[in-house]
């Protein structure tokens, strides 16, 4: 099989093990995340893995492209430290305030100008936003199929794959004809640690970083004013509930808790 | 998009149906879409996709639409991206409503976004709640970053407004048999280039344990279980109990629980009347799918865990001294 190029989209976002240090700027109503460092989005790393066992049994190339802030630049550090063959960074200020509709046109944009490719690969979902609407966006920009929720991917005949997405109490099997965009759960493999020789190499490289116009975007259609959707507020959710903690001895507290929950009549 | 928004009426529900049945939360979203579409003094409508599906769709209107549209093709038996996308996308771009829900399922994840695009439309994804502002235009309430934080996010220009809804966030309406509704069967081509990524088997898995969805009694667990050696106690207590058995990410990473069984943001929303988190510390990530239970009690060795903030009855005791006394009081007390 003659392989082109693999694109796998990547997300720098904050470390899902530190997100509850994330807080709300109750006066500009902004998000704080200071206190909590990016890493690649966790997903984004066996998508990444994917692509490279794809190269490394079929041969061909891996390119990694994230639409992020400058910050970034370390996340395709990361990915070309694991392997990946050419990174570029989708970055201007014109593209803050994304929604996933207008992401996605970005990416795709990105996508035409790297050229031809067989497969693009995405983590599901990001833990930031955690929508998974980027990959089946992406690929109606791209006029090519989609997968989500991928678990196996096998080569079957020439220009098709044959997947294994995983469903509620199951799981589909779905053909589907490349090129094509496949979202990976974590369930489809182990990322791979980067080397030493890997990282110390990836310092060396070039990480591409393209603009709005590099990609010859339309103003209209990026950033916040290509969102149809808008964010008008945010909050930290409220709970109210009473909280009563109950004190004494373990046998006493359990004893009491039981007859508190007899009385509220849900056992 | 090429009318004005007020020119868009009309509430829209995808209808998921997987080997003749229809889902759970299709039903939910006519619950809640019912709600809405009462607001703005418009109809309620579902769309229903597969093969031999009028028996579903008579199911429909007993649950509260008063419109189907229904596609029935043997080759859309399966859920078909391409092809269902394309049969979502024409019957709007015929009937023009203002707002379409679908469930956030497997499949309502996959095909919605892509809808999104081809009717250039800003689609949110699992909102937990909603509201009809002013203005008439759909204010979608959904979470961020693990729950710790809450959007408010308004489609204001583009229509319709579309937003993933979860399971367990609207209520499933009651059945009722008298009412009245418009079947309209439609026809469609399907050619290859709408089957471009083709489901060629569904595989169904029975769940080997209870399921969350529906569950009046829910025991979860979370990294503390570690104390007791895992969910041994757990089941125990929900056996007892008639209770579904939860948990958190740290505990499906353990192997204690299956994905199904994860609460949480990226798993299930419950509304119990019960729910019992033990070894819990209560991240926002989790207690983001538990804040509609009646009562959530907790059980925490850490008097500082998040936990305390959400719960109505905690105590803060070790679990290898509260379990034990916990498991006898119960079995005492049935």
């Amino acid at each position: 099989m003659n392989f082109l190029n693999v694109i796998v989209c990547i997300k720098q976002v904050p470390d899902p093990q530190h997100l509850s240090k994330i807080t709300i700027d109750p006066i500009s109503k902004t998000i704080r995340r200071e206190d909590v460092p990016a890493v690649i989005n966790p997903l984004d790393k066996h998508a990444l893995e994917e692509g490279l066992r794809i190269r490394d049994k079929y041969g061909g190339r891996v390119i990694v492209l994230s639409m992020c802030p400058p910050q970034a630049e370390l996340a395709c550090r990361e990915a070309l430290a694991m392997g990946a063959d050419e990174a570029i960074l989708l970055c201007d200020r014109a593209f803050a305030g994304a929604d996933t509709l207008s992401t996605s046109y970005s990416l795709s944009l990105a996508i035409k100008r790297i050229g031809g490719f067989n497969m693009i690969l995405c983590g599901n979902e990001t833990v930031d936003g955690s929508t998974g609407q980027v990959p089946p966006q992406l690929a109606d920009f791209l006029n090519v199929p989609h997968v989500t929720r991928a678990r196996k991917i096998e080569f079957t005949n020439e220009g098709m794959v044959r997947v294994e997405r995983s469903i509620e109490y199951g799981y589909m099997v779905v053909e589907v004809t490349l090129p094509a965009v496949i979202a990976v759960t974590k369930e489809i493999n182990v990322p791979r640690i980067p080397t030493v020789s890997g990282i110390l190499e990836a310092h060396q490289r070039e990480v591409k970083v393209w603009t709005a116009k590099d990609i010859e975007a339309e103003e209209e259609k990026i950033g916040l004013a290509g969102s149809p959707t808008q964010v008008v507020d945010i909050f930290s959710p409220e709970i109210g509930r009473k909280g009563e903690i109950l004190k004494g001895e373990p046998e006493e507290v359990v004893k009491l808790l039981v007859q508190r929950l007899h009385e509220l009549g849900v056992i | 998009m090429t009318k004005e928004t007020e020119e868009y009426k009309g509430v829209w529900a995808f209808a998921e149906q997987r080997k003749g049945k229809l889902l759970n939360v299709s039903l939910e979203l006519l619950g809640g879409g019912m709600e809405i579409a009462n607001k703005l003094g418009v109809d309620l409508t579902a769309i229903l996709i597969g093969h031999n599906v009028r028996k579903l769709a008579k199911e429909l209107i007993a649950y509260g639409a008063d419109n189907i549209h229904m596609v029935s093709h043997p080759l859309l038996e399966f859920y078909q991206s391409d092809a269902y996308a394309k049969v979502v996308t024409d019957l709007v771009n015929q009937h023009n409503p203002e707002i379409l829900f679908v469930g956030a399922t497997a499949v309502g994840m996959d095909l919605a976004p892509r809808i999104a695009v081809k009717l250039k439309t800003g689609l949110s994804a699992h909102v937990v709640k909603l509201e009809i502002d002013e203005k008439r235009h759909l204010r979608q309430i959904v979470p961020g970053f693990g729950g710790k934080v809450m959007a408010v996010v308004v489609c204001p220009t583009h229509r319709p407004q579309m937003t993933t809804v979860r399971p367990g966030v609207f209520r499933k309406p009651v059945r009722d048999e008298s009412r009245r509704g418009n079947i309209v069967k439609v026809d469609v081509d399907i050619t290859e280039d709408d089957l471009r990524a083709r489901t060629i088997q569904v595989v169904e898995e029975k769940p080997k344990e209870k399921p969350l969805e529906g569950a009046e009694v829910v025991v979860a667990g979370g990294w503390g279980m570690r104390a007791v050696g895992g969910f041994q106690p757990i089941r125990e207590l929900a056996a007892l109990l008639g209770a579904s058995v939860g948990g958190t990410r740290p505990s499906m990473d353990e192997g204690w629980i299956s994905e199904e069984q994860m609460i949480g943001q990226s798993g299930k929303t419950i509304r119990p009347k019960l729910y019992i988190g033990l070894g819990i510390s209560g991240e926002m990530h989790h207690t983001v799918g538990i804040l509609d239970s009646e009562v959530i009690v907790a059980v925490n060795k850490d008097e500082n865990a998040p936990i305390f903030q959400v719960a109505d009855l905690g105590i803060v005791g070790d679990l290898r001294e509260v379990l034990p006394h916990l498991l006898e009081e119960f079995k005492r007390t049935r």
